[in-house]
């Protein structure tokens, strides 16, 4: 350690100006060797800007679904939308009822059955809260590909 | 080709045309449905991934991958429903940057604290890790080396691990992560029933007439509980909701009764319940007399700081849980001061939302289930808020029926499956047992076949105390598996990344991705994850759930499993075992600590026959005999005929989950009541079995305040939690595309009043400091959470803003389980 330190002061006078990395080494040995994580290649002690809040698209087309029961994501914001135990804005658009009439994706007939799979004649209460399955898409780019491929027939 | 939905009904709209006018079709009309053959995916079950509901999925394969997944018909839990993590299941083992081969820090081809990252084998990486284990216990004895596991481990992972460590290696240093999130459960069950885990089940969620819910927050964190609790709330219009946290979040939405209170009044509220209910005599005297006895509760007991921070120098009991016998008249007199007057006050609770409470809880006609997470188990004082809960449900004898429940959720999804039924505690062994007890020692002892005092009695160090071990340069050489916790644990400036850097200690992280750990690591191992292994789970209605593997891994990844065994063999019983030691049973000289382990007669004793031929199961190919098989029954050993009982390991392989005990074949839903539970006699009743007398603690412990509150300087309470998307850092959900896009950055959730006195705006960039660090965010003043002016909330899945920078090392002195719900922080524009 104290050569290591001798060669960074020797460097440094040598250099004299040490890269702030340089420094941060002798100091706490903070070094993520190279390895890139979610944060991507920046030293754990080192702040990040965080990016601005990305935006969700007002209206976009349907999103395509890569698995039979993959729920359909939102293709919509979805700011003061209320969901509570006096309303539902969602069943607004997307119920069997209005559906057709708003041009709104129909909830799937799933929906209609309860816990033992008797369908009911409204909405299944365990299926009240819309967004624990489906969710918006903001604008974001992924952090890291992924590489899941559909079934030939959905590609 | 690609269509809108605008042109693809135009263009549908022509090939019907065409068809009409006898043209041929374009090649994306001529639709057929392929045979079957293309078109079959392979079925089968697996546990979800992530939380402790539970929930089973069916998995669909092809061409050894995974093609689909589906929410499982045929669970008692679901019904064939998931969250929105559960549906993107199918995803999490495909991000682009799966860690393919072990890498080691290298400078000049050798091992070096400072090197890079270089690829290396898995024998060259077992050779250095092998040596610096090797090193360390010889330099330094066996406590120089620990493991952080996982309450994310399969139930034969954790066993081995724990074998490993605390029989292999003999040291107790093995603590999983499930440590940060329901230690202080654990130790609340056993302070007051003297058995670990839940008396009651879901099926409580279609019986109660009321639920409770304390600083859970199911919407998002147990959505498919949530699910359950809607469907029995809207369909049953006499059942009621009451929601109490620290800051408005999604469950509020079906709350008849949402109450915000000031962190830690939480203790003040359950205390003054109780005291509504003794004052109103709406005690269940029967219920009271037969099976409980009253204690009081050692006070003033520190804050599970460092022994040199002032707030432990001033405690008068620091760590104590002493308790003294204490009669009805002088609880009662305890309670008095617990007023409603003195409640608001304390709490900032209107008094109406008070005493509806306590009306629901102390009405003999209504059902209560409670239910609570990290809020009560994530806190200075969670032992005691734990079990001042079960004081509620025992003065009214609501306990163990169903509907009448109080329920501690767990965080993850093998929680209580492994981290507290295998005992992968630094204090535990499996089946409630533990180390500092030589009877349970000796059991340990005799089912491992290994000589008397093998297992050292001194319990190792906890999750807080190993990074505080590894800064002091104690604790050198650690393998950290299953778990994030450079971005998990708390105080990350000050003792996480201090003591994964100290250049005396020798660190390993095994993940499936380079995660935050990784990059603090000096040795990262490729690890099979999911359905790339067999595996079981045990949830938190004490459900066990087994799968098979059903794809293989990527590259040179390996399972938990076969890291730990393989291990195993680089390491000579005289190279970590000492002389007296191995004189006891001579017939381990000269074998390795697989041989012992493992080798032992009853890991190996199911051969490979019993692995159907086209079944994948790498782990027992690679070892020639049915290791999760072998491993898993000589764990059953322990808890069978001790009110443990597990079923025979094959029967979870037909069965989506049994819930234990599980005796003759049946499984048990409510524990201690007659005709429900085996271990109740006939005529009991009920019977409280974990303890000698078969009676219950009620325990009293007053409030006492926080280990930090807001100051002048750092003006506002910061909580931090989780969000419905992303399971704990996003190690796998935000890898999966649509996932991250639903939740992609951290936020901190301010109140508009809050931001408007610091001059902020929604979207701003924000600094937010402790008195231990800082990190940037942006504030967010809408959305699902509104915390109420002096509180914010921001979720610490953002490997970019890493949120335990701010956090302090505080723990409840009794569980050491670290209360990340409450610091002091100022927040400032950037």
């Amino acid at each position: 350690m104290k050569i290591k330190l001798l060669a960074t002061a020797l460097c440094a006078l040598m250099l004299s100006a040490p890269s702030w990395s340089e420094q941060d080494e002798a100091d706490n040995n903070v070094n993520n060797g190279g390895v890139s994580s979610l944060r991507g290649n920046v030293e754990l002690d080192t702040q990040q800007d965080p990016g601005r809040i990305k935006q969700v698209q007002r209206d976009r087309p349907t999103m395509d679904r890569e698995y039979v029961h993959q729920p359909p994501l939102i293709p919509h914001q979805i700011r003061h939308y209320k969901v509570d135990m006096d309303a539902n804005k969602c069943l607004s658009c997307h119920s069997w009822k209005n559906a057709s009439e708003t041009g709104g994706t129909r909830i799937s007939p799933t929906h209609y059955e309860t816990r033992d799979g008797m369908t009911l004649s409204d909405v299944s209460p365990r299926r009240y809260f819309c967004l624990q399955c489906h969710v918006p898409q903001a604008d974001a780019k992924p952090l890291v590909e992924n590489d899941f491929k559909p079934v030939e027939s959905l590609r | 080709m690609k269509f809108t939905r605008r042109e693809f009904v135009k263009a549908n709209a022509a090939a019907s045309a065409a068809a009409v006018a006898g043209v041929s079709l374009p090649a994306t009309a001529t639709n057929l449905i392929a045979s079957t053959d293309q078109t079959k995916i392979k079925w089968d079950k697996a546990p979800c991934r992530f939380c402790g509901t539970g929930c089973s999925v069916m998995v669909g394969t092809q061409n050894g991958k995974v093609v689909a997944t589906q929410g499982d018909p045929k669970s008692e839990v679901n019904k064939g429903l998931n969250c929105i993590k559960g549906y993107f299941l199918s995803k999490i083992m495909y991000g682009k940057d799966r860690l393919q081969t072990p890498l080691l820090r290298m400078k000049d081809g050798k091992y070096h604290k400072n090197g890079d990252f270089q690829p290396v084998s898995w024998d060259q990486a077992f050779d250095v890790m092998a040596d610096k284990f090797k090193q360390s216990i010889k330099e330094k004895g066996p406590t120089s080396v620990g493991m952080f596991g996982s309450g994310q481990w399969t139930v034969w992972e954790g066993y081995a691990a724990a074998k490993l460590m605390k029989a292999g290696f003999l040291s107790n240093n093995i603590d999983p992560n499930a440590r940060h999130c329901m230690a202080s459960a654990v130790v609340g069950f056993m302070r007051a029933f003297g058995i670990d885990e839940p008396m009651g089940c879901y099926d409580d969620l279609e019986a109660a007439d009321t639920f409770v819910l304390w600083g859970s927050n199911m919407a998002e964190m147990h959505p498919i509980l949530w699910s359950r609790l809607t469907d029995r709330r809207l369909s049953h219009p006499h059942v009621k909701v009451h929601v109490l946290s620290t800051f408005k979040h999604r469950s509020f939405e079906l709350a008849d009764n949402g109450m915000v209170f000031t962190p830690q009044s939480d203790l003040a509220i359950l205390n003054y319940i109780a005291n509504y209910i003794v004052q109103t005599d709406a005690v269940n005297w029967d219920f009271v007399n037969k099976h409980t006895v009253f204690k009081r509760g050692t006070t003033d007991i520190g804050y599970g700081l460092r022994p040199e921070h002032p707030l432990q120098k001033a405690a008068k009991n620091p760590d104590s849980g002493a308790m003294s016998a204490m009669t009805f008249d002088e609880y009662k007199a305890f309670l008095s001061e617990y007023t409603l007057e003195k409640t608001v006050e304390l709490s900032g609770v209107p008094a109406d939302k008070l005493e509806a409470l306590a009306k629901a809880y102390a009405d003999p006609k209504q059902k209560v289930t409670s239910f609570w997470t990290m809020g009560f188990n994530q806190h200075t004082r969670g032992v005691w808020a734990n079990n001042s809960i079960y004081n509620i449900h025992l003065l009214m004898g609501k306990i163990s029926e169903p509907g009448n429940s109080p329920f501690s959720l767990t965080g993850q999804p093998s929680a209580c499956g492994t981290a507290r039924e295998v005992g992968t505690f630094a204090h535990r062994l499996p089946a409630d047992l533990v180390v500092n007890n030589p009877k349970h020692r000796a059991t340990a002892e005799k089912i491992w076949k290994l000589p008397e005092g093998t297992i050292p009695p001194k319990p190792g160090y906890h999750a807080v105390l190993q990074n505080r071990m590894l800064k002091d340069g104690k604790l050198n050489a650690y393998w950290v598996m299953c778990n994030n916790n450079m971005q998990a644990a708390p105080n990350l400036n000050e003792e996480s990344l201090p003591g994964y850097r100290n250049p005396e200690n020798f660190i390993v992280c095994s993940d499936p991705y380079p995660t935050v750990t990784a990059q603090a690591a000096d040795l990262i191992l490729p690890t099979a994850m999911w359905v790339e292994k067999e595996g079981a789970y045990g949830n938190a209605e004490r459900r066990t759930q087994f799968w098979h593997q059903q794809v293989s891994a990527p590259g040179e990844a390996k399972s938990d499993l076969w890291q730990l065994m393989e291990f195993s063999k680089r390491f000579k019983v005289e190279e970590v075992w000492p002389a007296e030691l191995i004189a006891k049973q001579p017939e381990v000289k000269g074998k390795t600590l697989f041989d012992v382990l493992y080798k032992n007669g009853n890991v190996d004793a199911y051969s490979l026959d019993e692995v159907a031929e086209d079944q994948l199961n790498d782990e027992s190919r690679h070892f020639g005999f049915y290791v999760q098989k072998g491993l898993f029954e000589e764990y059953a050993e322990f808890g069978r005929g001790h009110g443990h009982d597990l079923a025979p390991f094959d029967m979870y392989h037909e069965k989506h989950g049994l819930r234990w005990p599980v005796v003759d074949g049946k499984e048990t839903l409510w524990r201690y009541r007659e005709g429900h539970d085996p271990y109740v006699a006939k005529g009991k009743g009920v019977d409280f079995y974990g303890k000698p007398d078969g009676k219950a603690f009620i325990i009293a412990t007053p409030f006492e305040p926080a280990a930090e509150a807001p100051d002048e300087e750092f003006d506002l309470w910061l909580s931090t939690g989780r969000v419905l998307e992303h399971w704990h850092s996003g190690t796998m959900t935000r890898r999966v595309p649509e996932l991250y896009r639903a939740f992609p950055d951290a936020v901190v959730y301010m109140h508009p009043k809050d931001a408007e006195k610091r001059k902020l705006r929604r979207g701003d960039e924000i600094v937010v400091q402790s008195r231990r660090g800082e990190l940037k965010s942006r504030v967010e003043t809408r959305g699902r959470n509104r915390p109420p002016e002096g509180l914010v909330y921001m979720p610490w899945f953002d490997a970019k803003q890493l949120t335990n920078k701010l956090t302090l090392d505080a723990t409840d002195p009794l569980s050491k389980e670290t209360d990340f719900k409450k610091c002091a922080v100022k927040v400032m524009k950037a």
